[in-house]
């Protein structure tokens, strides 16, 4: 059994370590500027998003530090310009690109088998736009930033607000570009560039997941550089489109901007649910619990998801009919959510459990995403939803969908395939302390916030009565404990780099692909091009033992 | 009756009760799936950790009869509370008949209320108790929403349009009034209150405002001013819709629609008048877009409404 793995895994080849991996390949900054290879670009994508997370994560803080007292410590503008810009920041800077742009351009190319992704350049056109729209939005936020939400609701925005909505809005528009070419890449690779044997039924989950998140970038992203183009031509040109001194609906615009801001809801979450599919089976040592229902399950949100956007609208105005019609499809959505959760948590039955980092961050997953779950069901139920509607309920539940859930998947990913990306070790200690202290600071920081939502605090606001406190001292308590969790990372994955010990070609003994070559890859990836014989997570708990993808079983 | 809720808020209406079940249902649903999903994860990492020697084997292999197991427990625990939610949904923002009226008009930053009698108030609303108050609200720029945490009722205030709510408090006191559509610079001090009063308190309140004209009356004045009389009064003599009993009825417009006669209309045909021809009736009237403020057009309508109120009593 043995022999046969010293034989297929190309790292254990003699010979092997001649080809150098693709961070040694070249060395100068022109190679890496102007790198066609998706692993490189990948890296790219991940300093300019942690970037951007830090400069979102800055608005936050400063946020929180001035509702920790009623009477707030920034002047109103400031404040208001602080949460727009972390909205901004937060959403189209971060999260959007976060899993797909980096771990999506790493590793589906690796896991199913390909030398790169099917337009190479384009990938690394996407990452220039996205700089591009990148600085626009440094421009907005230095000259001042907008002041309109995150959601440049009209007539606000386009008539009424004196910051730098305009700017905002172009980096918004620009931004855009950059998920359609990613977005197109992805599907195009995923339909065409499958290693032979690799069907679909066998693809990692994490790979439907950025297959299903990239259909809904593809369709819905082309609708949000309308709605940008068209609120630039009524705050520029005066053309009255959602004015209704000028004839325009305001409501339109929210039609408008749901249709897109919806489905980006779910483009932020669907590939931390691919990246927890995959840690849960390698850390509970068997397979994942319901393949076929996860992979529908993915594709059934994606779809559903543009079917949803006017629940964002309950007490807006709209008709109370279609607000009954939006709440149904809402519950819709909310079916193969909770099918996940359930196979997610069933697939620890029987396994064989140990609690590394990333499984630590993939449990934190379920339970935050589970909790931000079952308060998007208050929401999406229509007479609670006019209560909580506008308040910090809201604020909380879509912070334990979106930070809770996708940043806890986004830190579980970095340090799962940290050794392919880097071909060292993280320090386990630290990276479970990290783990623990992001899971107690993060609902420390944003469970207050629900009561204090229920209690009737209005969002986006500056300063409130002193009667709520308590509750907001207690989640900015939380805030400076999640931002140590958040930075604790950049020290000793930093630290490992240098210091960290090599990894070995699959640490984790796990079953894709991306783990059949050496850490860090190659500059092709593979030596040979993989043939897949089977499913993704043959791991077998009872005798812990493994099968990779190519059919080659693994002793422990 | 939640009470003994810890951090449970004021309920004061009778709105607000209907709501609170519903909360506590779901609220019960939540523990549940979560106590299902922990208690499971717990039992398992706990039972299945690496450490421990008891057997893997046996695996359940053939999965989907549970998938659809918890698939159709949660659709349905959903259907219910779908139905559930938007019952109250529909009672919630269907304004029943109403005991007493008042107008909202929201701007950057304050809420500008006035009761038919004329009393005007900023940032506060003096209101009976056990009355169904029906709630008139225009904005006279961006998008507010009115909202009264204690009565569990919001609704956005959209310029361009008139929305109307209702509610009926069920005990006095003072509550809080909410803006919570990000409205600009001081949105977070767009508050108010609702000061829930007895009948003959509330009476004595009104007649102590000294308010000299009612809303209709001042909506006289507006309407001789902007010269509607000249067409709209009964003994004019252009051929114009009468608007004596409007307030209520259907109206056949000249595109072969027919629309309910409320506030919201009357703004609208106001406003822009070609929009809505009435059948019969040529076209003639000028648009008055842009030269009424949200003031002028509350009293206006409730003028005409006033109008459709003679009418009725004779």
């Amino acid at each position: 059994m043995s022999t046969t793995t010293l034989e297929r895994v190309p790292a254990a080849e003699p010979g092997a370590e001649t080809e150098p991996s693709y961070l040694t390949a070249e060395h100068t900054v022109a190679s890496w500027l102007f790198t066609r290879d998706h692993k490189r670009i990948a890296l790219l994508f991940f300093a300019s998003i942690t970037f951007f997370f830090f400069v979102g994560g800055f608005a936050a803080t400063l946020m929180r530090l001035n509702l920790a007292t009623p009477g707030g410590l920034l002047q109103p503008a400031v404040y208001n310009r602080m949460f727009t810009m972390h909205g901004i920041i937060m959403v189209w800077f971060f999260l959007i690109p976060s899993i797909p742009t980096t771990f999506g351009n790493f590793f589906i190319p690796l896991m199913i088998g390909a030398r790169d992704l099917a337009f190479p350049r384009v990938n690394l056109g996407s990452w220039y736009v996205f700089n591009l729209s990148g600085l626009v939005v440094l421009y907005s936020l230095i000259m001042g930033g907008a002041d309109t939400g995150w959601t440049f609701y009209t007539p606000l925005s386009t008539v009424y607000a004196n910051g730098y909505v305009f700017a905002a809005a172009m980096a918004v528009f620009i931004n855009g570009f950059s998920s359609i070419m990613t977005s197109l890449n992805f599907i195009v690779t995923i339909h065409r560039m499958r290693a032979p044997g690799m069907t679909w039924m066998r693809l990692p989950l994490f790979v439907w997941a950025i297959y299903a998140v990239s259909v809904v970038m593809l369709t819905a992203t082309p609708v949000l550089a309308m709605d940008t183009f068209l609120l630039a031509v009524e705050r520029f040109v005066g053309v009255g489109l959602f004015d209704p001194n000028h004839g325009g609906d305001p409501l339109l615009w929210q039609h408008m901007f749901w249709f897109y801001s919806h489905p980006a809801v779910y483009i932020m979450i669907l590939p931390a649910m691919g990246v927890v599919s995959e840690i849960i089976p390698c850390y509970a040592r068997r397979p994942i619990f319901g393949y076929s229902g996860m992979t529908m399950a993915l594709m059934a949100i994606a779809i559903l998801s543009f079917f949803v956007w006017a629940h964002h609208m309950f007490v807006a105005g709209i008709s109370v009919y279609a607000g009954v019609v939006f709440s149904l499809m809402t519950f819709f959505v909310a079916v193969p959510s909770a099918i996940k959760v359930f196979n997610w948590t069933v697939s620890l039955h029987k396994g064989r459990i140990s609690f590394d980092a990333p499984m630590l961050y993939a449990l934190s997953f379920v339970l935050l995403f589970t909790l931000g779950g079952v308060t998007g069901l208050m929401l999406a139920t229509l007479g609670i939803d006019v209560d909580v509607h506008g308040t910090y309920f809201v604020v909380a539940h879509f912070h334990y969908i979106m930070v809770g859930a996708t940043v806890s998947a986004f830190f579980g990913a970095l340090h799962y395939w940290w050794p392919k990306l880097t071909g060292r070790l993280y320090p386990e200690i630290w990276a479970r302390f990290a783990a623990i202290l992001t899971y107690v600071g993060f609902n420390l920081t944003f469970f207050p916030q629900f009561i204090l939502g229920y209690l009737g605090m209005p969002r986006r606001a500056y300063t409130y009565p002193a009667e709520w406190q308590p509750w907001n001292l207690l989640s900015s308590a939380g805030a400076s404990i999640l931002a140590v969790a958040y930075l604790l990372p950049l020290f000793y994955l930093g630290w490992s780099l240098f210091w960290g010990r090599k990894a070995s070609a699959n640490p984790w003994r796990a079953t894709g692909l991306e783990w059949a070559t050496s850490s860090p890859p190659p500059q092709h990836n593979f030596e040979r091009t993989p043939v897949v014989t089977l499913a993704p997570y043959c791991y077998d708990p009872q005798r812990d033992t493994y099968v990779t993808q190519e059919g080659v079983p693994h002793a422990g | 009756m939640y009470r003994w809720i810890p951090f449970w808020p004021d309920t004061a209406a009778v709105n607000a009760v209907a709501v609170n079940n519903l909360y506590v249902a779901e609220l019960g649903l939540s523990a549940l799936i979560m106590a299902t999903v922990f208690g499971m994860m717990l039992v398992f990492c706990i039972r299945y950790r690496q450490g421990s020697a008891v057997s893997r084997a046996d695996r359940v292999q053939k999965t989907w009869h549970f998938e659809i197991g918890w698939t159709t427990a949660t659709l349905g625990a959903f259907l219910i509370l779908f139905v559930w939610g938007a019952a109250i949904y529909v009672w919630l923002f269907q304004v029943p008949p109403s005991d007493e009226e008042v107008y909202v008009v929201a701007k950057q930053w304050m809420w500008k209320t006035e009761h038919p009698g004329g009393q005007r108030e900023i940032d506060a609303l003096h209101v009976p108790v056990d009355k169904t108050i029906r709630v008139v609200m225009a904005s006279e720029d961006v998008i507010h929403s009115f909202f009264v945490p204690a009565f569990r009722i919001k609704h956005d205030v959209v310029p361009g349009t008139l929305e109307t709510i209702w509610f009926k408090p069920t005990k006095t006191g003072t509550f809080k009034l909410e803006c919570t559509q990000f409205c600009g610079l001081q949105h977070a001090t767009m508050q108010g209150d609702v000061v829930v009063m007895s009948g003959p308190d509330y009476a004595r309140w009104l007649t102590q405002q000294g308010v000299h004209e009612s809303l209709a009356e001042q909506g006289e004045a507006v309407f001789r001013a902007h010269g509607c009389s000249g067409c709209h009064d009964a003994n004019s003599t252009v051929h114009a819709p009468p608007l004596a009993g409007l307030y209520g009825t259907y109206v056949h417009l000249q595109d072969g629609s027919v629309r309910l006669a409320d506030e919201a209309y009357i703004r609208d045909c106001i406003l822009t008048p070609r929009s809505f021809t009435v059948a019969g009736y040529p076209p003639v009237m000028p648009d008055f877009s842009g030269q009424l403020g949200e003031d002028d057009l509350m009293k206006l309508v409730a003028y005409i409404k006033s109008l459709g109120r003679q009418e009725s009593g004779r």
